[in-house]
């Protein structure tokens, strides 16, 4: 199953590293993953999505709290949430495409960044699937280069994820 | 407050944490610390070995057998990755330790200066935690947190990895050792959850096939003492892991033995058809389990243990309690007492003796401390033998240590430890090159007691320059060498498993004169060919209490160590008992 971890770490050098590791080492998924400082300058929010059975999950979760760097985990697939990804789409738009493209990108709640004669650059978000319906709806023919941030996601009502 | 320079700082704040012994060797990154060690390390014992390994082994060694931190200290690159594989074998074991690794310094990093080396990274997966110290006033706490981190909660190995330049004596700096040590996200748990230990007890009385399950959290939690009263308050059958002998006592009638792929009969026979195990500071290692899916399917699995990633990682717990294994049986221990003052807590006696009855048939059958179940009269020495004959002339009281292989198996097996902290092995890593180095931390550790290295021809090769060491030091440990000639345990599988083809284990022609090698380092060496000198030999070694004694004992080339799980897709219960019987 597809879970959404998400967790407060120490905002320290090899802090990430450490993380990132621990998944190769014991041969754990990362599909997609994100991080940045927060407010408080001293911790990273990192968000990663991984696939595995409960039993997995478990000791990923486990295994994470272990770190001496992490300071609080949640896995937001338990609970409701909010889950976003955005997604930076280079797309050739040429001739009858160009209209095309702008009613896709419209129909998607995307948005045109950059414009030259022959291309659009679209900015996307949603969840991952909407993002793929993008990509499907638009065709490899015209897309010359996909960048997405992976999931962030945040939970739902007053439950907060604090050190 | 004193004025300390980053080098100064280093030596003052182990001196300040209590270390006794440092084993090292030093080089162009930490010559500044070797020069504050020269200076002010008054009270600090440095041990130069002969090889980065076996200062890691030498100080887990004496962390084993005192259940304190190991301390060393290398210099960077090659001293670094040379320790690499000590740091690892500490890991795997849970052993504190503290290693200081020399940096280039902070303006060289990532320029492939010369014996440079990303330690943090190289080390990341087998520390428990490690540090980069970036600035030279973040040493007195950086070092405190190492120690700290090291021997709290599941112990394991911490390395700090100073950059030269941090360490200069051309700056002094303020300063002081900090008490305390705070760190937000590292708090390990201190007792049990009460729900789940009362779940626990009850399911343990109304067992009627129970049996303790042991291992080296009992060691490394020090509660062997909560062990033995909880075992004998139940009078239930005990096994102990490789990692956990001597927790409770090898002699004792309660013992079944190790468990595991080369464990008892009447250990494994009582794992498999139990219906409630109680796992202490244990972790259902491959080693233990055999096939993980046939693994004691009557059996409702209680586990405790101070790291919560070890329960249910490879069988499933049915009650699992996160805590100090220490706690928690004090917590079961008071419970039952409670009960029994009304009148409760105790086991059903009918079926807890009809169980003893099934594992003393077991026992009979083919416990190989009933009787000898290889064969006595072969005109060979046979490598039970020599430990049993080494129980008897150190009394049961040595500290053993051991390499890894056929030896360290027949040492578990037949030298019967009644105390813990007494066998020192790389039971997780299975690290051969361990057993010299080992032994020389615990020599330090405890100068008058027999401290004896069971070794092979194979493994004790792979750290043989710590001989060097030993007469520095005046170390004299007595090295058991079980020499076959093969590398035994590779040998045993290519018969049982390739069909004899015995690639690249045999080297008899090339070995060297391990009498002439122990001398050549002021040693004395003695070879034992013949069954009848071997006793002699053995009390001789002993007696010579100031001298390291090489014993190169020939021993029969084919001999396999049994039982042995059948493996794969074996449960607990398929064992080799012989070359030519199965369970």
């Amino acid at each position: 199953m597809r879970r959404i971890i998400s967790l407060l770490m120490e905002n320290e050098p090899g802090a990430l590293s450490r993380v990132v590791g621990l998944f190769s080492q014991r041969g754990y998924n990362i599909e997609t993953l994100n991080v940045a400082p927060t407010e408080d300058p001293t911790l990273s929010r990192l968000t990663l999505t991984t696939v595995g059975d409960d039993r997995v999950i478990e000791q990923i979760t486990k295994q994470l709290n272990k770190m001496i760097d992490v300071v609080k985990l949640s896995d937001l697939t338990e609970g409701a949430h909010i889950e976003r990804e955005l997604m930076l789409i280079k797309v050739r738009a040429t001739g009858a495409q160009r209209e095309e493209l702008k009613r896709s990108a419209d129909i998607f709640r995307g948005q045109i960044v950059d414009v030259t004669s022959t291309l659009y650059t679209i900015m996307l978000t949603g969840n991952q699937q909407k993002l793929d319906a993008f990509i499907q709806a638009v065709g490899d023919a015209v897309i010359l280069e996909v960048v997405r941030s992976g999931v962030s996601g945040i939970s739902r009502g007053d439950r907060v994820l604090s050190p | 407050m004193d004025k300390l320079s980053g080098g100064e700082m280093v030596v003052q704040a182990l001196k300040d944490e209590g270390v006794e012994y440092v084993f090292g060797y030093p080089g162009g990154a930490v010559l500044h610390i070797y020069d504050a060690l020269f200076t002010l390390g008054e009270g600090l014992t440095h041990v130069l070995v002969r090889h980065e390994q076996a200062a890691t082994h030498a100080a887990d060694g004496y962390a084993r057998s005192t259940g304190k931190p190991g301390v060393v200290l290398v210099t960077s690159g090659p001293g670094a990755t040379n320790a690499v594989t000590g740091i690892a074998t500490a890991y795997m074991d849970s052993i504190p330790m503290v290693v200081i690794s020399g940096q280039v310094p902070r303006d060289k990093i990532g320029e492939d200066a010369f014996q440079e080396t990303d330690m943090v990274g190289i080390s990341r997966p087998i520390v428990k935690h490690s540090f980069m110290v970036r600035r030279a006033e973040e040493i007195p706490m950086t070092i405190r947190k190492a120690f700290h981190i090291a021997t709290t909660g599941r112990p394991g190995p911490v390395v700090v990895d100073i950059p030269k330049d941090v360490t200069s004596p051309a700056e002094k700096f303020d300063y002081s050792y900090p008490e305390r040590v705070r760190l937000r996200s590292y708090n390990p748990v201190t007792r049990g959850h009460s729900g789940q230990i009362r779940k626990a007890v009850q399911l343990l009385l109304s067992a009627s096939r129970p049996i303790i399950y042991s291992g080296g959290g009992v060691i490394l939690g020090n509660a062997w003492e909560q062990l033995r009263r909880f075992a004998r308050m139940l009078d239930y059958p005990v096994t102990n892991t490789l990692m956990g002998l001597g927790a409770y006592p090898g002699t004792d009638r309660q013992f079944v033995g190790m468990l595991g792929m080369h464990g008892t009969y009447e250990a494994n026979m009582a794992m498999h058809h139990a219906d409630v195990i109680i796992a202490v500071g244990a972790r259902f290692d491959d080693r233990v389990t055999n096939t993980p899916s046939k693994f004691c399917p009557d059996a409702k699995i209680i586990h405790i243990d101070v790291d919560p990633t070890s329960i249910s990682k490879t069988v499933r717990a049915d009650i699992p309690i996160t805590g100090p294994v220490d706690a928690v049986l004090n917590e079961m221990i008071s419970q039952i007492e409670d009960m029994r003052r009304s009148g409760a807590g105790e086991p059903d006696k009918a079926s807890i003796q009809a169980w003893w009855g099934r594992i003393d048939a077991w026992r009979d059958a083919h416990g190989i401390y009933t009787s000898p179940r290889y064969d006595t009269s072969s005109h060979h020495i046979k490598p039970q033998d020599v430990i049993r004959q080494l129980w008897e002339v150190t009394r049961g009281e040595a500290y053993v240590t051991s390499d890894v292989g056929q030896h360290q198996m027949f040492a578990a097996q037949y030298y019967l430890f009644d105390e813990p902290r007494r066998w020192i092995n790389s039971g997780g890593l299975g690290t051969m090159g361990f057993g010299l180095p080992a032994a020389m931390g615990v020599k330090l550790a405890h100068p008058d007691a027999d401290v004896a290295c069971v070794t092979g021809e194979g493994s004790i090769q792979m750290c043989i320059q710590e001989l060097s060491t030993c007469s520095h030091y005046g170390l004299p440990v007595k090295i058991v060498n079980l020499n076959n000639g093969y590398l035994g345990m590779v040998k045993q599988w290519q018969d049982m498993q390739y069909a004899g083809r015995h690639s690249h284990s045999a080297y008899a022609d090339s070995l060297p004169d391990f009498v002439k090698l122990a001398e050549a380092y002021g040693h004395v060496g003695i070879r034992v060919e013949r069954k009848e000198d071997l006793r002699e030999a053995l009390e001789n070694a002993f007696a010579m209490k100031d001298r390291l004694v090489f014993l190169d004992i020939v021993v029969d080339p084919h001999e396999h160590v049994y039982p042995m799980h059948i493996a794969p897709n074996g449960s607990m219960r398929d064992m080799w008992l012989s070359k030519t019987e199965k369970s």
